[in-house]
């Protein structure tokens, strides 16, 4: 990354809602994920009335933003989120879950919550394996790739193949917005960043649910360097999992 | 006037539910409780309050986990096989300290079991059927009134000790009709739930709220410092609901040389084996648990001192008789009454006024 386009993003405050700093390995972007969250929060001025559900694994660290925060079961962040919008209309309810939180352990209450059409946003971390429990296989490993529990490497008779969430979620007639993003540049950083203003905004013009998917870089699992990461999600990340809006609606009839 | 009305068990429920000033119903269809999360569908949404049908029993229970969290008044309700499902959720609810009620229909079990009533889930929710050691008060009611007044106290008692709390019906007093007087039974003042998540700008204190199942592990405000200090906490306040939420009937039992123990639906038929034998001159009588946890084990004991004996009439294979035979030790004989003895073999059997008498002459 050369310093011209370093200079190019541009970094918003975020005095009320970034007020620690989020806990991560070194080259870990969950909380990049959470810086991003924290800026649009502030920008469309969604903390005071945000509540975050937060999953189970790497991703909890977003649990440290200045927002109130519920945290409950692997892969329940849905259902939480659902009663909490359902209760209290005038929050603004998302969720943050690793991929294996959404789509593995927690994949009927995502898809639960997509069939219901919940006024709730859900913001997905990608990081290809499970980051706190040491680099197992997730739904989202690729094929090939080496982990604690495929040591030879993802085949598709032992692990099947990797599942494609943003695309997934933009067939539920409910969602009004389903995107995929990356942050290993900084065009894709603002892209994504955009992503999830666009996800945020959805709920609140009351249009229906809305996802966000963030390939997210796992050093010390993938075993390279946080550097190196971006060029691995550059090689062989992106090509499986295609970045851009899968969705975006403004009415659902 | 005193408005009475004509109900099904499970539909005691949602007027119970409605008496408690309940926000929200999340649950999904299993029977011999269909009429259940069918009344709030029916009820709730008119009055503005929330229903929701889950994917699944798993995501109900996790329902419950957002909406108490929420500071919001929530319930769920189901039979044996969602029961199990729900006990994960059951073990985050108790460890976050979330208020929450949920209705256990019991039905035959184990796996499909039966459909019809049992009670074959008894050691299973006063024993905590999630990980974790956790513990919640389960109350058993035995009428159609007795099911709406105990879900209205289930609130109460959710809410004093932000605990999930259980109330253990089964197929026959979900399913049988009887008379019911719809009142709010008013148990006094609670607290109020500041520490519930509503927006960190709508906080009295302006500061966040942060709600988790792993107190040990979160970094004060909200966490405690280790885990030890954490288990202590937490243990006091079993023991506080240990010792001041004990509820029981004692029926006909100043005299009695054989004490009958059951809840539920046997209770009654109990009663009704005892009214016969008391007829007949034979001094027996009945001690019904109300909460099967805590146990009544005092006033069990109690009765071994006047030389009693006991008979636990249980529509299972013998479950709250383990309860009995702790508070016994030992020392008075614990005859037991079950599944085994229904009128019928099929699932539509039950254990019947003449069978209990019948024990009950055997005995005495």
């Amino acid at each position: 990354m050369n310093s011209k386009s370093v200079k190019k993003v541009n970094i918003s405050a975020t005095q009320r809602t970034l007020v620690m700093p989020l806990p991560g390995c070194p080259g870990c972007q969950h909380p990049t994920i959470g810086r991003i969250i924290a800026e649009v929060l502030e920008e469309l001025d969604l903390d005071g009335s945000a509540i975050e559900v937060t999953g189970i694994g790497c991703n909890s660290a977003v649990a440290m933003l200045n927002v109130d925060v519920v945290l409950g079961s692997h892969g329940g962040a849905p259902d939480m989120a659902t009663a909490l919008k359902r209760l209290h209309p005038e929050t603004f309810v998302y969720t943050v879950q690793g991929d294996g939180d959404c789509i593995a352990i927690g994949a009927g209450s995502f898809i639960g919550a997509l069939t219901r059409a919940e006024m709730i946003s859900i913001i997905m971390c990608n990081n290809a394996n499970y980051g706190t429990t040491g680099g197992q296989l997730a739904p989202t490993t690729l094929m090939g790739q080496t982990t604690t529990t495929t040591p030879n490497g993802r085949d598709a008779v032992m692990g099947g193949y990797p599942v494609h969430v943003a695309e997934l979620a933009a067939t539920f007639k409910g969602v009004a917005y389903s995107a995929r993003g990356a942050l290993n540049t900084p065009a894709n950083y603002r892209r994504t960043r955009k992503y999830v203003k666009t996800a945020f905004q959805k709920q609140i013009d009351h249009v229906g649910l809305s996802f966000v998917e963030v390939l997210s870089a796992c050093p010390p699992n993938w075993h390279l360097s946080p550097v190196e990461c971006l060029g691995w999600i550059e090689e062989n990340m992106i090509p499986e999992f295609p970045l851009g809006e899968f969705k975006n609606v403004d009415v659902i009839d | 006037m005193t408005e009475r009305i004509l109900i099904q068990g499970n539909e005691a429920v949602g007027w119970g539910a409605l008496s408690a000033g309940c926000d929200g119903f999340f649950g999904y269809p299993i029977t011999p409780q269909n009429e259940i999360p069918e009344w709030f569908s029916r009820e709730f949404p008119k009055r503005g309050k929330t229903f929701v049908q889950s994917q699944s029993e798993t995501g109900a229970i996790m329902m419950l986990y957002g909406g108490a969290a929420g500071g919001s008044r929530v319930m769920t309700s189901t039979s044996s096989p969602g029961w199990g499902l729900m006990q994960e959720g059951m073990s985050h609810l108790a460890a976050a300290e979330l208020p929450c009620v949920i209705v256990l229909v019991q039905r035959g079990g184990p796996g499909q079991g039966s459909v019809r009533h049992a009670q074959m889930d008894y050691l299973c929710a006063t024993r905590s059927g999630g990980g974790g050691g956790y513990k919640n008060i389960v109350l058993a009611p035995a009428s159609v009134q007795e099911i709406h007044d105990l879900v209205q106290l289930a609130f109460h008692l959710a809410d004093k000790y932000c605990n999930p709390v259980v109330v253990l019906s089964d197929g026959i007093l979900g399913l049988i009709a009887e008379t019911m007087e719809v009142k709010t039974i008013d148990f006094g003042p609670l607290p109020e739930k500041d520490w519930a998540v509503r927006g960190r700008d709508r906080q009295k204190d302006g500061v966040r709220r942060f709600i988790h199942s792993f107190p040990s592990g979160a970094p004060p405000p909200g966490g405690y410092v280790s885990y030890v200090p954490w288990l202590e906490h937490m243990g006091q306040k079993y023991q506080q609901m240990a010792d001041s939420e004990l509820r029981y009937e004692a029926s006909q039992s100043e005299d009695a040389e054989l004490v009958l123990v059951a809840y539920g639906y046997p209770s009654r038929v109990c009663k009704e084996a005892i009214n016969t034998a008391r007829a007949q001159g034979l001094r027996v009588g009945l001690i019904r648990p109300i909460t099967l946890w805590p146990f009544p084990y005092r006033a069990l004991k109690d009765k071994i001192d006047l030389g009693c004996r006991f008979l636990v009439v249980e529509d299972s294979l013998g479950q709250m008789v383990e309860d009995v035979r702790i508070a016994v030790q030992g020392r008075a004989e614990v005859h037991f009454l079950g599944l085994l003895s229904r009128h019928l073999p099929t699932d539509g059997g039950m254990i019947l006024p003449g069978r209990v008498l019948e024990e009950i002459r055997r005995l005495l």
